[in-house]
């Protein structure tokens, strides 16, 4: 299996990651469900993730690898602190929409 | 070579739809099917304990902890706003400018299209755990640390508040 | 003793340091006796340095001594040291200030005793000697520049010593003003005297100006200019109105800084300076002519005045007149002697009229007063001896020095000398006009201060007894040769102004026209007293308050409307230009640069605020954008 993805150029990759990214971007952007919003945020990281093996693949070097198991414990806490969040800000404004959470205007 | 391709589509499709459905339940699931998607990937490069931590940790955890939010929070296609279509409009086209940027940026890096697999000894579950507690031993004690606050964190936050009198 | 004429200045500095620094705590007499006992030591080391010089003068030499007490600074190729010339100049005008003095401060313990104010009175006049003295004893430009400064502000603080009156303040601060508009003349004439010279030492700066021609462009200037400080410090035309104001001070203030002492510093510096004259003709003539004007105008002001001290005041200013007239002829030692014995009579005539309106409670207009001369026998008497004395009625002082200047103006141009004859008319008429309404006749006060009406206190009495005997005697320090004296005041300045006279036209007046012009003032003198007589004391019908004047009088009356002119021509303008500044360039201009920074920072602010609108999804929304510019940036530049 591996002989077959021994011709897929670099960059390729790249551009694939980007797009990811760019979608989990956009994702932020046009939302205004905090949870999608947190979705699209994890998404994000996948495709720093998957680049970041991409690499390590590319150099030979193992450090990349160990980066993303971080990069992945890093993103469960992330998730979990976040979601408590939003559970408190839902019990005290009955609201997760993001536009109408605008107390921190001047 | 034409797996890498078609599983790429799939990513792409199915991140899409993410972002793109209304119902967020929906989301959550395409969601799910996307990090499918990228286990595979990670199983092409040879990472099989990355394809594996991918699965358990994300699919099997973050996946379960937006479903019991969302479950918890009640949420429905009808309690769903949506932005105005000139926000979204404008999000998108700063989404697309990203994308043009990287591209752009690719194109100018001239970065060889090299070809990959040198040693398909890294993914390995002995190797990586060798390089893990041998030169980031540290980083990894300190990421034990970085989950309890986080738990410490998320209990707390989630405690109700005293009545007060 | 010359080694000791450091403690001359240094006394009267310290007694100005005790009462003005202790003037809450110690006590009035405390206060007199350190206020006088200083002067009175300074008086005596004068008498023994005088001594000193006069002994090396009668051996024949210059007796030109220069002390240095110490290096003061340098800067380039200036060379500045604090350093006192004593010589048969400074020595004269060092007895003058300090015994002058010494008899005014006596005389101020008994008119200021009721006072709040009496230890700050006494250590501002201590201050005001110290100044003084440094100015008479300077040896260069910048120490007696120091002097001439110094005694602007005395004079400042003790016109408005009665502050609390604002008109009283304003004299003060009109009397500075006009001092400082001389000051910079003098500042202007002393960069002047560097840049030319590169010395501002008078030994220095004297013997390079001998060796220029008469008439030499750098010599005009700095002559002209040392003339305008002179105006103001002298109170000529036209810096002359605020010495009449300066009559707001209390009347020691008038008689010892008005009269005997600052008045005549103009005429001392040109007197140091003569080199520097002699070799400028035209100035020579200009200083006799604004003398003599000067002399005339205020003699005709001094004609109508009712107020006692604004005739004294005018006098002053017209006897200045006369000494610049005597400096503008070449008559140097005649200018010197009517600055000694003007010192003596006007004293005594300001301390007598000071006499009078402590008996009046302040009552300073003579169309209040009369008879007084049976309850102030001693002020009636010395003050007799005073007017007779300005008068020039020989053998008093002032016929002596009056009719040398006369004779030095008849030998330069017969206008000149016609002038100040016009002036002695006047001179004596005004005066005996005062002597006559004040002393004679009956009293046209009120019931309340004639029951006042008490003669002074002996503090007050002595010095004026003391100075009427000057009066008599003073005359005799320089008979001419015409009347079978030697002339040994002449003698004695002889080396200070040798240059000069070997420079300047010879002298030459035979006796027989000395006599006439002689017969000449004395006439004039005696028969204008007459006229007074006849029209004050014997003719007892007054002039009313609310009298129909005929159009000289109105003129003399309101001082040639000098004051209004000045108003009119130089107030009002810069009065208009500083509002001017003030509205529209600091105002509007700088202010509203400044306020507008702060406005403008404050509208951004306000503009910049609306970013914050707590959207979270705008501001990822602007992260977003950012993070494109970053990498572009990045592409096109790396």
């Amino acid at each position: 299996m591996f002989e077959s993805i021994q011709s897929v150029p670099l960059n390729h990759y790249i551009l694939f990651c980007s797009l990811i990214f760019s979608i989990g971007v956009i994702g932020v952007l046009i939302r205004r469900n905090v949870i999608v919003i947190m979705m699209s945020i994890e998404l994000m990281l996948n495709s720093v993730n998957l680049l970041l093996v991409v690499f390590s693949v590319f150099h030979g070097d193992a450090s990349g690898q160990v980066f993303v198991f971080f990069v992945m414990a890093l993103a469960a806490a992330e998730v979990a602190v976040g979601l408590a969040i939003i559970m408190m800000v839902y019990r005290n404004t009955r609201s997760i929409d993001i536009d109408i959470l605008n107390k921190l205007r001047w | 070579m034409t797996i890498f391709y078609f599983v790429a589509f799939l990513s792409l499709f199915f991140a899409v739809m993410t972002i793109v459905s209304k119902n967020p339940v929906h989301s959550v699931l395409y969601l799910v099917v996307t990090f499918f998607t990228f286990s595979i990937h990670y199983i092409l490069l040879n990472a099989q304990f990355l394809a594996v931590v991918n699965f358990i940790i994300y699919m099997g955890a973050i996946i379960v902890l937006f479903l019991f939010v969302l479950m918890l929070l009640n949420m429905n296609k009808d309690s769903e706003p949506l932005k105005s279509v000139l926000v979204k409009v404008m999000g998108v086209i700063a989404g697309m400018c990203l994308v043009v940027t990287l591209v752009a940026s690719l194109k100018f890096m001239h970065t060889s299209p090299a070809l990959e697999i040198t040693n398909p000894e890294i993914g390995l579950v002995k190797n990586l755990g060798r390089v893990l507690f041998k030169e980031f031993l540290l980083p990894f004690e300190l990421s034990s640390l970085l989950l309890l606050t986080a738990m410490v964190g998320a209990v707390l936050l989630g405690k109700k508040d005293k009545k007060k009198i | 003793m010359l080694d000791l004429i450091w403690l001359i200045p240094l006394l009267p500095l310290i007694g100005f340091l005790i009462n003005g620094l202790a003037r809450n705590v110690i006590a009035k007499n405390v206060a007199a006796f350190v206020g006088c006992g200083v002067i009175l030591f300074s008086f005596i080391i004068s008498c023994l340095v005088f001594n000193d010089v006069y002994d090396a003068r009668q051996l024949g030499e210059p007796a030109s001594f220069t002390i240095p007490i110490f290096d003061w600074f340098k800067a380039g190729s200036l060379e500045v040291s604090l350093s006192f010339l004593v010589d048969p100049l400074s020595s004269v005008m060092l007895l003058i200030v300090t015994g002058i003095g010494f008899l005014i401060h006596v005389y101020s313990v008994g008119y200021m005793k009721s006072d709040e104010g009496f230890n700050k009175f006494f250590s501002y006049l201590n201050l005001f000697i110290f100044f003084m003295l440094l100015l008479v004893l300077g040896s260069n430009y910048l120490v007696m520049f120091i002097g001439w400064e110094g005694v602007g502000l005395c004079s400042y603080l003790l016109i408005g010593f009665w502050y609390k009156n604002s008109s009283y303040a304003s004299a003060g601060k009109k009397a500075f003003v006009m001092n400082r508009i001389g000051d910079l003349s003098f500042l202007i004439a002393v960069f002047l005297m560097f840049f030319s010279f590169g010395t501002i030492e008078f030994d220095g700066v004297f013997s390079q100006a001998a060796g220029s021609m008469a008439g030499d462009t750098t010599l005009v200037l700095i002559s002209l200019l040392l003339f305008i400080a002179a105006t103001g410090k002298s109170a000529q035309i036209p810096l002359f109105t605020w010495l009449p104001d300066a009559m707001a001070g209390p009347t020691p203030v008038s008689a010892l800084i008005h009269a005997a002492t600052m008045v005549t510093a103009g005429v001392y510096m040109i007197a140091r300076s003569n080199i520097i004259f002699t070799l400028s003709p035209v100035i020579m003539d200009l200083v006799a002519i604004i003398g003599l004007a000067t002399a005339l105008i205020a003699a005709a002001i001094a004609l109508t005045q009712n107020d006692i001290k604004k005739v004294l005041a005018y006098s002053t200013v017209s006897q200045l007149g006369y000494m610049f007239l005597a400096l503008g002829v070449g008559a140097f030692t005649g200018a010197l002697f009517h600055v000694i014995t003007h010192a003596f009579f006007k004293a005594l005539l300001f301390l007598g009229a000071g006499s009078v309106i402590h008996a009046m409670s302040g009552e300073q207009d003579m169309r209040s007063m009369g008879g007084l001369s049976k309850k102030l026998p001693i002020t009636f008497l010395t003050m007799l001896v005073g007017t007779i004395a300005i008068s020039g009625i020989p053998p008093f002082s002032g016929f002596f020095s009056k009719d040398e200047i006369l004779a030095h103006a008849f030998v330069e141009n017969k206008l000149l000398w016609v002038g100040g004859l016009l002036a002695a008319f006047f001179t004596a008429y005004y005066m005996f006009r005062l002597l006559f309404l004040t002393f004679s006749g009956k009293f046209r006060g009120t019931l309340d201060q004639e029951k006042h009406l008490h003669e002074s206190p002996g503090s007050m009495t002595i010095p004026l007894i003391v100075l009427a005997v000057l009066s008599v005697v003073g005359g005799f320090l320089n008979v001419p040769a015409a009347l079978g004296g030697s002339a040994s005041l002449a003698g004695f300045l002889a080396p200070v102004f040798a240059e000069s006279t070997a420079l300047a036209a010879p002298f030459h007046l035979d006796h027989s026209t000395e006599f006439m012009l002689m017969a000449a003032s004395v006439i004039a003198a005696i028969s204008m007293a007459v006229v007074a007589y006849i029209r004050f004391v014997k003719n007892t019908q007054l002039p009313a308050i609310n009298q129909q004047r005929s159009f000289l009088s109105n003129l003399s009356y309101h001082k040639f409307y000098v004051d209004e002119i000045y108003d009119y021509l130089i107030v009002k303008p810069l009065n208009a230009l500083s509002v001017f500044f003030y509205r529209i360039i600091d105002k509007n201009g700088i202010d509203a640069l400044v306020n507008g920074v702060g406005k403008g920072i404050n509208e951004s602010g306000k503009g910049i605020r609306l970013l914050q609108s707590g959207n979270v999804g705008f501001y990822i929304f602007l992260m977003v954008l950012g993070a494109v510019a970053l990498l572009l940036y990045g592409i096109y530049t790396v």
